[in-house]
């Protein structure tokens, strides 16, 4: 019987490129790539107005004094310097490695281990003050505050390299907070000074 | 000749396409995994500042984003060149930066909140004032957790 061999025909799908194609290209105009980087700080928390401040003082030899000006030029402890020069100024006076008279204090800590024990590190009491002028670009700024952060990096490269044996983003997330807590973040950010307009 | 006698054209046998759609639609895949959908217009310009040593941002949900810059070319004309504040969809003023965090936690998780991020994207020209009134203003609202945006470069 001629019907029986009829066969269903197939059908046709070259148009499905076509709707690939535009849902490709939806995606494409609706969606975006970029991750998300940047430098991340934690901010210091506002005082509490009710409970009276006690002025913390700190010692002139634990204070790294950064100012950045307005038109971009950065002083570090009272000399002024170059971008380039800032992270190996910052880096020294975070290790202060042999304990010199005019760098930061170190107070002996008890760290514990992920293992249990006590890991016992001379922490340093450094801490390095950013100040700016309302009139400092917002670039050279960041740029500053990069440098500090690759400083406070290194320092903690070199720190976990003679625990663990590793770089830092090499360790487990325990490990990393040891480091953490052997070279502590210590980037005070001053209200800008109104220097000028 | 007997090989030569073959003349006719031979024509070339068209290209299949039917495995076309199965390679558009690997790419449609990748984009579909690997982008994130745009949730909302810029009304600013900004070009960020170099830096590296930068974290990336983990979860997006949790991430706020305030944006600092020159109006885009079409709000020129009522806005200036002053540059802005862009929370959400429209121009605010310091002012608005505790409400716009109060209502971007709301939003959240209970157990979220405490690591909400804000993520400030601002231009490299702007200068530290309108950076630093915003800053005081998130330390009011109790968002300590600031990631200053900048783009990746392996050196200056």
């Amino acid at each position: 019987m001629p019907t029986d061999k009829r066969k269903v025909p197939e059908v046709n799908s070259s148009s499905q490129a076509d709707i690939a194609f535009s849902l490709l290209i939806f995606f494409l105009v609706a969606t975006t790539m970029n991750v998300d980087t940047g430098i991340v700080r934690v901010l210091p928390p506002i005082p509490d107005p009710n409970v009276k401040q006690e002025d913390i003082k700190v010692k002139e030899r634990n204070l790294f004094l950064v100012f950045v000006s307005g038109s971009g030029n950065i002083m570090a402890q009272g000399e002024f310097i170059q971008l380039k020069q800032l992270k190996d100024k910052a880096k020294e006076f975070i290790l202060n490695k042999y304990d010199e008279e005019n760098l930061p204090e170190k107070k002996e800590t008890e760290i514990a281990m992920p293992d249990g024990s006590k890991w016992v590190y001379p922490v340093s009491e450094g801490v390095i003050s950013l100040q700016n002028t309302r009139d400092t670009g917002y670039q050279i700024y960041i740029q500053v505050q990069n440098e500090l952060t690759r400083a406070f990096n290194e320092v903690r490269d070199e720190v976990a390299m003679a625990k663990f044996g590793k770089k830092l983003k090499d360790l487990a997330e325990e490990e990393r907070g040891v480091i953490t807590k052997a070279v502590p973040l210590k980037i005070s950010e001053a209200e800008p000074r109104k220097i000028g307009k | 000749m007997a090989v030569m006698k073959k003349k006719g054209k031979k024509e070339v046998p068209a290209i299949s396409t039917s495995s076309l759609p199965d390679v558009i639609y690997m790419v449609l895949f990748f984009f579909m995994v690997s982008t994130s959908m745009r949730d909302q217009d810029l009304l600013v310009q900004y070009k960020l500042p170099d830096a590296t040593e930068v974290q990336k941002l983990e979860k997006k949900s949790l991430v706020s984003y305030i944006h600092i810059g020159v109006p885009t070319l079409a709000m020129r004309a009522k806005y200036g060149t002053a540059p802005k504040i862009q929370l959400n969809d429209s121009y605010k003023t310091t002012k608005d930066i505790l409400d716009f965090v109060a209502a971007e936690r709301d939003q959240l998780n209970e157990s979220d909140r405490a690591s909400m991020t804000i993520c400030l994207k601002a231009d490299g020209g702007t200068k530290m004032g309108i950076v630093a009134d915003v800053k005081q203003e998130l330390r009011k609202a109790n968002a300590l957790k600031l990631s200053y945006a900048s783009s990746k470069v392996l050196s200056y």
